[in-house]
């Protein structure tokens, strides 16, 4: 397995190398299950789904290593047979997502605002650079401080940087318990009731509304899990059902994602009803609102700004771009990082940001 | 440029109180917490406001004179080291709290608000910020950020990067810049990741935005003590390998013990080779649930001496030994050298083992004191500053140590920073790509290299130097260790 992984990895350095030789753009490519996500897809696609395997995971150390093309199916049901888990639940939309199409997303579900996003659990990261050297940021242990963040800067990098060719992760334990309850709220009633109940201490590990509802994920140990339910009321639901609804809401699987147009909304988690016509669907607690089809002349963009956040075009015609345009001197803080990691813009070009 | 020149060129738009020439005012900033690297800084300037630290940016910028940002000085591993030709921006009077939101959960500082106050601050709301160095008293969030400060409650709370929010400051050419924020996950690529820990070499930070969480109604401290290091080490990993998240875990071993117990009183077992402290905090039910698994654990594990925290009191009493680690060490030696190298878990004993030789070898003593729950080490080498060659010693050992640690797959520093300490280490545990690849972060914000210049990223030269030196004096360690 190793010999195989070290040729699979001395192929895509060579196959690097090369295109940054020939200045020829290459198309990272794990399972594709993303295709849809960023600004354009150009280049010759970089097959990585080869270099695969679990590489390290030692149950006691909380951290898992693994090669960019393995699965996330197979990261997760290794986790799962010593009762871990990747808090930072990943969404897979359709087929297996790679590890490596994760962590070049960046993006995280229901948990994201209460154990933290895939770039908190990103440790360390080895980086195949344009010129064809293996680097390594980061490591294996949970506190590390040498050197500058590259690894989590990788992390929601959409590969402009260069290939992640291997990840190391903190995971952690499941909860002991979990109970769903769903309460009758309208939309303003449920952020505040997420705010307030996330400020008592109640362990909250979702706080989702859609059509007239709050559901309400409680994680931890059981009393508090009881002790909260109590105090928090509504309908228990059933762990399956629960369990498929946050999978949904997780994986973007619900109705609403059926939509021919649709926004994602990141504002601050308090902020109050957003000024955009029809219902939005909150995640987060209130930090996440996906609206579908906005009626012509919506000025998404502006209403999130003005609530103190950003829109992403998720699907749909992307008016001037489908991530939130980034203030000029972000901008050039990241065409400067580009030019010096991968000067001659063989990586993603155009992904993350047009003309980049 | 003379630095009468650079304060001339200051004091035409900052009041005369915040800018320091004479040598007795610019003396009290030669060094941060490694008191053994000292420089005297060429000018010394306090802003009061944003807008003249900007200035303050703007003519250093078109004067080319290099920046050293200063919380309050408390970093342990010269990363505030001052420039002798250049000034030293302390943020010290940026000190206000801006907001705190208790429903939001969130404040906004200014960078110079040392790390306690924010706890106080939001303790009437029930709510605190959780990342807590031992120096949180002093401290500032700024120099936290520049740092990424980490304490002992990280396994469970995460380090500075998990708690703050956002950053506003500035860059070098005085262009002001908002990193994150209060919305999660804004486009483009996590810069807010690399700043936070950048040891002021990308941006000088003047406001920060933290996370809030809810203090915890209860909190409880297991005890345990071990016939040998191995079983400690064994003991830690069946913590969390049994799916005990703890809010601390520390280790100390008999050296560290012996030390604080005749001044702590903190009723350690002295006769261990070491012990661990386990907190667990939570609701009460909560707290007398995982307390109950603990314990099951650590009885398994082998644990001569297990005792639970009868009172607060009695909790507060267990930790003051643990706090007071440092102190004790300066009350057996004239100085002491602390390290601070991460392992994974699983080597603890091992680690601790090799250090107990290596203390015969250099002739110098080491006690431990370590977050075993992050495999974050702190030995601490106790030496003699008067005594050149005994200072030699201990640096020598330090970097030894810290090579085992690259060895076991960990790292040279865990949450204290590279600052000027660690360069020699830097080439070690980083190949020269990686070291090109963050002067490439570096010369993206800064291109002129004028923030913090000759911090976190060792020159070559400096690397062939060390590659060099280390094997004139015969003592490469570990030689199996892959070299540049």
């Amino acid at each position: 397995m190793a010999a195989t992984a070290d040729a699979v990895l001395a192929e895509l350095r060579e196959r690097v190398s090369a295109a940054h030789r020939t200045r020829q753009a290459l198309r990272l490519k794990g399972s594709g299950t993303k295709d849809f996500y960023g600004e354009s897809l150009a280049g010759e696609v970089l097959e990585l789904r080869a270099h695969q395997g679990i590489v390290d995971y030692e149950p006691s150390e909380l951290v898992i290593t693994a090669r960019c093309g393995t699965p996330l199916s197979q990261i997760e049901a290794a986790l799962a047979a010593h009762g871990q888990f990747l808090a930072f639940e990943p969404p897979a939309f359709g087929a297996d997502p790679t590890l490596g199409g994760v962590i070049a997303a960046g993006l995280s579900g229901p948990r994201r605002v209460y154990a933290g996003a895939a770039r908190d659990f990103v440790l360390g990261a080895r980086l195949l650079s344009a010129n064809g050297e293996l680097l390594r940021f980061g490591g294996q242990v949970m506190k590390n401080v040498a050197g500058f963040d590259v690894s989590r800067l990788l992390c929601g990098s959409l590969g402009i940087l260069g290939v992640i060719t291997e990840v190391s992760l903190k995971v952690l334990p499941r909860p002991r318990a979990e109970q769903t309850v769903r309460l009758e709220l309208t939309a303003a009633a449920a952020v505040e009731s997420f705010n307030r109940w996330s400020a008592l201490g109640l362990p909250i590990s979702g706080g989702a509304w859609w059509q007239d509802s709050a559901w309400v994920r409680l994680s931890g140990a059981p009393p508090a899990v009881r002790s909260a339910r109590e105090r928090i009321g509504g309908e228990a639901i059933d762990a399956a059902s629960a369990q498929a609804r946050w999978d949904a809401l997780r994986h973007c699987q619900l109705p609403l994602f059926d939509s021919r147009v649709i926004w994602r909304l990141s504002v601050p988690g308090a902020a109050p009803p957003l000024s955009l016509p029809g219902e939005p669907l909150i995640d987060w607690g209130g930090a996440l609102r996906w609206y579908a089809d906005p009626a012509a002349g919506a000025d998404v963009r502006g209403v999130a700004s003005a609530a103190g956040g950003t829109a992403l075009c998720w699907r749909g015609a992307a008016p001037a771009g489908r991530f939130h345009p980034l203030p000029p001197v972000l901008a050039r803080l990241h065409r400067r990082l580009k030019e010096r990691f991968d000067p001659h813009g063989i990586f993603n070009p155009g992904r993350l940001l047009a003309g980049l | 440029m003379a630095e009468a020149d650079i304060a001339a060129a200051l004091r035409t738009f900052l009041p005369e109180d915040c800018v320091l020439s004479r040598e007795e005012e610019r003396r009290p900033y030669e060094c941060d917490g490694l008191t053994v690297f000292r420089q005297l800084p060429g000018v010394v300037v306090l802003p009061r406001t944003e807008q003249q630290l900007q200035q303050v940016l703007l003519t250093c910028s078109r004067l080319k004179v290099p920046v050293v940002a200063r919380g309050a000085g408390t970093g342990l591993s010269g990363g505030s080291t001052p420039h002798a030709q250049g000034v030293l921006l302390s943020c010290a009077r940026l000190n206000r709290i801006l907001e705190i939101d208790a429903h939001e959960r969130i404040a906004r500082l200014e960078p110079g608000v040392p790390n306690l106050r924010v706890s106080e601050a939001a303790a009437v709301h029930g709510l605190y910020y959780a990342p807590d160095p031992s120096s949180q008293v002093a401290c500032s969030i700024g120099g936290n950020v520049a740092e990424n400060s980490g304490g002992v409650h990280c396994l469970k709370y995460g380090l500075t990067v998990h708690n703050v929010l956002g950053v506003r400051g500035y860059t070098m050419e005085g262009e002001p810049l908002e990193l994150g924020g209060r919305a999660p996950d804004g486009p483009g690529l996590d810069l807010l990741a690399l700043a936070i820990g950048s040891e002021g070499l990308l941006m000088i930070v003047t406001e920060v935005t933290v996370r809030l969480i809810p203090r915890p109604p209860c909190a409880q401290l297991v005890m345990a003590s071990f016939a040998d290091v191995h079983s400690a080490g064994t003991a830690v990993a069946a913590v969390i390998a049994g799916g005990i998240i703890p809010a601390a875990l520390e280790m100390m071993d008999r050296k560290a013990t012996a030390a604080v117990e005749p001044f702590a009183h903190a009723g350690y077992d002295l006769s261990a080779a070491a012990i661990l402290l386990i907190e667990a905090d939570g609701t009460p039910e909560e707290v007398a649930d995982q307390v109950r698994e603990i314990e099951q654990v650590l009885r398994s594990a082998g644990a001569r001496t297990l005792r639970v925290s009868g009172s607060e009191a009695e909790r507060l009493r267990w930790w003051s030994g643990r706090k007071n680690a440092f102190p004790a060490a300066g009350r057996l030696s004239p100085d002491y050298y602390c390290m601070d190298g991460t392992i994974p878990r699983r080597h603890v004993g091992e680690v601790l083992q090799a250090i107990e030789r290596m203390e015969a070898r250099y002739a110098l003593r080491c006690m431990n004191v370590f977050h075993a729950g992050d495999g974050n080490l702190h030995p601490v080498i106790l030496f003699d500053a008067n005594d050149h060659d005994s200072w030699e010693r201990a640096e020598r050992f330090g970097a030894e140590i810290l090579e085992l640690c690259v060895q076991l797959g960990g790292t040279i520093t865990g949450e204290h920073g590279v600052g000027v300490e660690k360069l020699n280490s830097m080439c070690v545990q980083f190949s020269p790509a990686e070291r090109a690849a963050f002067a490439a972060v570096k010369e993206a914000f800064d291109p002129a290299g004028l923030l913090n210049p000759g911090k976190l990223i060792p020159t070559l030269a400096r690397c062939a130097e060390y590659g060099r030196m280390r094997v004139h004096h015969g003592a490469l360690p570990h030689a199996d260790l892959p070299r540049f």
